[in-house]
């Protein structure tokens, strides 16, 4: 029983690994580098895709180039930074922080701060609403005796 | 207090902007569609990441059984002329679209580098004897690798190099006769 709920376990990955085994690097922990760079590629011509769910030519293209370089022992950012010299920013699925992406990343910052002083006037109007506050006792005396004054 | 006065005005003001915002999307929108009906905006185009770049130097083989001298990566360095880098494949329907207009360009003196893509040499060669050769120069990229090392992402493709031997202009995809006109005279001229 508990064999078959491994083997349920296990089987999807398995299913996954068994789809292109040509493909795949002989060391585990660099194809599981190569798959991490992969998943964060764009497959330029599917463009919804990262290069590891694609089954688009050029997707295999850059699959098999990020495999030899892995295995040629590159970092991760050597790699992803090839692809991203030639392809520009489009091909990360992440996008950078750069000039041309600064609106993006500051946009969620910009309305979060237009609500806020949004927020901020609406609560300000709302307390000038209330008027002034009640008179304390010591004033109430100070009124009445201008009060009798006059 | 000058604020009391101020606020009925800017209140008014703002009841425009939800307005003001509705117009500039609908223009925006307008231009965008007007874009893609006649072709000068592609939303789906991606700007290379070349420009204004060196061309890759990559060595590549000429395609056997086709009689042109192959390219060597310092022919791009810095060429007499501004030259074109075209990616072709004899199986890409558009390629059969665009090839008129490398003819053309042939024709009039402009230099073409091929660059043919993922192709059987036989078929190559068949395609250029059916459709004429206009290129000064052919390899073969049997693997996809220069494909790569340009940012290619589908065949035709074209690159046009300064004498600097920079890339300044990218075209995806087939040109046609208005791209010569609207885009790469221009160009051709401006880096002559």
């Amino acid at each position: 029983m508990r064999a078959l709920l491994f083997a349920l376990v296990l089987a999807p990955g398995l299913a996954l690994a068994v789809g292109r085994p040509s493909e795949m690097l002989p060391n585990p922990a660099a194809e599981a580098r190569a798959q991490e760079i992969g998943r964060e590629l764009r497959c330029m011509v599917c463009q919804n895709q990262s290069i590891e769910d694609s089954e688009a030519d050029l997707a295999r293209d850059l699959r098999r180039l990020v495999r030899e370089r892995v295995a040629a022992g590159e970092s991760s950012d050597a790699v992803r930074d090839y692809v991203h010299a030639r392809y520009g920013d489009f091909v990360l699925l992440r996008p950078p922080f750069n000039w041309v992406t600064a609106p993006l990343w500051a946009l969620p910052v910009i309305v979060l701060g237009i609500g806020g002083l949004v927020l901020l006037r609406m609560r300000r109007r709302q307390a000038a609403r209330t008027g002034p506050a009640p008179l304390t006792d010591e004033e109430r005396a100070r009124l009445a005796a201008l009060e009798k004054e006059l | 207090m000058s604020g009391t006065k101020a606020t009925p005005l800017s209140r008014r003001a703002l009841l425009w902007v939800p307005l003001g915002v509705a117009a500039a999307g609908g223009v925006g929108f307008w231009a965008m569609l007007r874009g893609m009906r006649d072709g000068s905006y592609d939303p789906r185009g991606v700007p290379s990441a070349l420009i204004g770049k060196p061309a890759p130097r990559i060595a590549l083989p000429a395609v056997e059984g086709i009689d042109l001298p192959a390219f060597a990566p310092d022919a791009l360095a810095a060429p007499a002329a501004p030259v074109l880098v075209n990616f072709w494949a004899s199986w890409c329907v558009p390629c059969v679209v665009e090839h008129p207009q490398l003819m053309a360009l042939h024709r009039r003196g402009v230099r073409i580098l091929g660059i043919n893509y993922k192709d059987k040499p036989a078929d190559a060669a068949r395609f250029l004897a059916r459709h004429g050769n206009p290129f000064a120069a052919l390899v073969a990229d049997a693997e996809g690798r220069a494909g790569i090392e340009y940012g290619l992402y589908g065949v035709p493709e074209t690159y046009l190099l300064d004498k600097g031997g920079l890339i300044r202009w990218r075209w995806a995809g087939p040109m046609m006769p208005d791209t010569l006109s609207a885009e790469l005279d221009p160009l051709l001229r401006r880096h002559a």
